[in-house]
């Protein structure tokens, strides 16, 4: 079977100034984060980010944006993070605003071999400037075309050595569709295991369209920063309550 | 019981559901309807992260660091509630089979016209998925305040900020009326109590016409 588990090092070596990169997060809370410290001690720059959201100061994307290192993002969302939206006003980061479930089905073509979607998503607003508009059965719709990306970030919270994927819960989001629109998909994983341990009805990626596997050498699965700061602050009103 | 306020639009807007509906309902106002639902109405509330079936926050030492609503909160699933995939989440927006959902907005018209998503140089957060619920969900409810804190009314006769929908609005809930959007304009169907007909007539901006059966709001 063909080796997929590689060092921090062997999967940076991968990772190079100016590519397209995919951020399976969401706001932060589900990057790989160790990965992402890997780029910014290497010195990764002049990246375009494919991502839902630009994640939040000090978590995921945004310690990227953080180090402007991102030139340019491709998302649906920036608002959890002001140091990007002060980038874009700037004029230091370029943002294309796509909408959400658009971005899902351009990638989605990206990695399913379609030439495109159709669909009544932002027709009538600014989203459709530029854009071919088709009339079919009395509807109008909007050609949107496919996205792709040279790297697809996943974090997976477990893989087994062949490279099948399973994602935990809300953790699943777009890692499946991503891994099929890059041509090097790279997974930060929580746990390892042989080949023949996951459910094989349960996997979310299927093995061969993953590259790259890189095992977390820190805690599996941490508390997110910013759920920790809501901790603190409820255990304190509790306290003060007592 | 009387609401008034931000409590008598979700109240008034929670009053639209139906027990079954599938919903989906943005941060603030749009989710305090789930406070106000009628007796006997239970929803299936969707996260566009994948959740259908979003529960209530739970206590902090019940947090699962792998189970975050739409704005990567913790949050938590209703018994029979399911997790699916992104693209799907979204399918279930723009595919027509959420019944309906409640957004806060920056302006709407008399069209049904919204824009909640930018004031160019200003206010740019992105539109996240509010386009898709514009596009593909049959009720799209506005649930907002009537009027800006100068004063000026957000009920106007076309917007002039940047579009998140055209034509899609189908309801109007502030804190002061009810307009119900037709293919003939803005139809005045409840009036809050405290105000009057000419109350509305001058904190609207937009044209609209009185419904015969002209109600109080609650």
């Amino acid at each position: 079977m063909k080796q997929k588990v590689f060092s921090l090092e062997e999967v940076l070596d991968k990772i190079k100034d100016g590519q397209r990169i995919m951020f399976s997060d969401r706001h932060g809370e589900l990057a790989a984060d160790e990965i992402i410290d890997g780029m910014i001690k290497k010195g990764v720059k002049d990246i375009t980010a494919v991502a839902i959201t630009s994640g939040q100061p000090g978590m995921g994307l945004g310690r990227l944006v953080e180090e402007n290192r991102v030139r340019r993002i491709e998302t649906s969302h920036i608002g959890l993070n002001p140091t990007a939206i002060n980038q874009m006003f700037a004029g230091k980061l370029d943002v294309e605003f796509i909408p959400q479930g658009t971005f899902a089905e351009r990638i989605r073509a990206g990695g399913f071999g379609l030439g495109g979607v159709l669909t009544p998503t932002g027709i009538g607003t600014m989203v459709q400037e530029g854009k071919q508009i088709l009339f079919l059965n009395g509807r109008e719709y909007l050609l949107e075309k496919p996205i792709r990306a040279d790297v697809a970030l996943l974090r997976a919270s477990k893989a087994d050595k062949a490279g099948n994927l399973y994602f935990r819960q809300t953790n699943h989001l777009c890692q499946d569709y991503m891994a099929m629109a890059a041509d090097l998909v790279i997974a930060e994983v929580e746990e390892l295991v042989e080949i023949g341990e996951l459910n094989q009805e349960l996997i979310h990626v299927s093995a061969p369209v993953v590259d790259m596997l890189y095992v977390r050498k820190g805690e599996k699965r941490p508390m997110h920063p910013n759920w920790q700061r809501m901790i603190d602050k409820i255990k304190a009103r509790e306290a003060a309550e007592a | 019981m009387t609401y008034t306020g931000r409590e008598l639009i979700a109240a008034r807007c929670a009053k639209f559901f139906k027990d079954g509906d599938f919903v989906n309902l943005g941060i603030g106002v749009p989710l305090m309807c789930t406070n106000y639902l009628p007796e006997g109405v239970d929803l299936w509330l969707e996260a566009e992260i994948g959740i259908v079936g979003s529960g209530p926050t739970p206590h902090y030492t019940e947090w699962d660091v792998d189970i975050a609503d739409a704005g990567g909160l913790p949050t938590s699933l209703i018994k029979g509630g399911s997790i699916v995939p992104h693209d799907r989440s979204f399918g279930f927006i723009r595919g027509g089979h959420i019944d309906a959902c409640v957004l806060g907005t920056l302006q709407v018209d008399q069209e049904g016209n919204i824009a909640n998503w930018m004031i160019p140089g200003k206010f740019a957060p992105g539109m996240g998925g509010a386009m898709d619920l514009c596009a593909g969900v049959p009720r799209v409810i506005v649930a907002t305040d009537h009027c800006e804190k100068n004063g000026a009314s957000k009920i106007l006769k076309k917007c002039t900020l940047p579009l998140t929908g055209a034509k899609c609005v189908t309801d109007i809930v502030t804190e002061r009326c009810y307009f119900q959007v037709t293919d003939k304009g803005l139809v005045l169907k409840e009036i809050a109590d405290g105000y009057s007909l000419d109350d509305i007539r001058a904190c609207t901006e937009a044209a609209f016409t009185v419904a015969d059966d002209v109600g109080v709001m609650g």
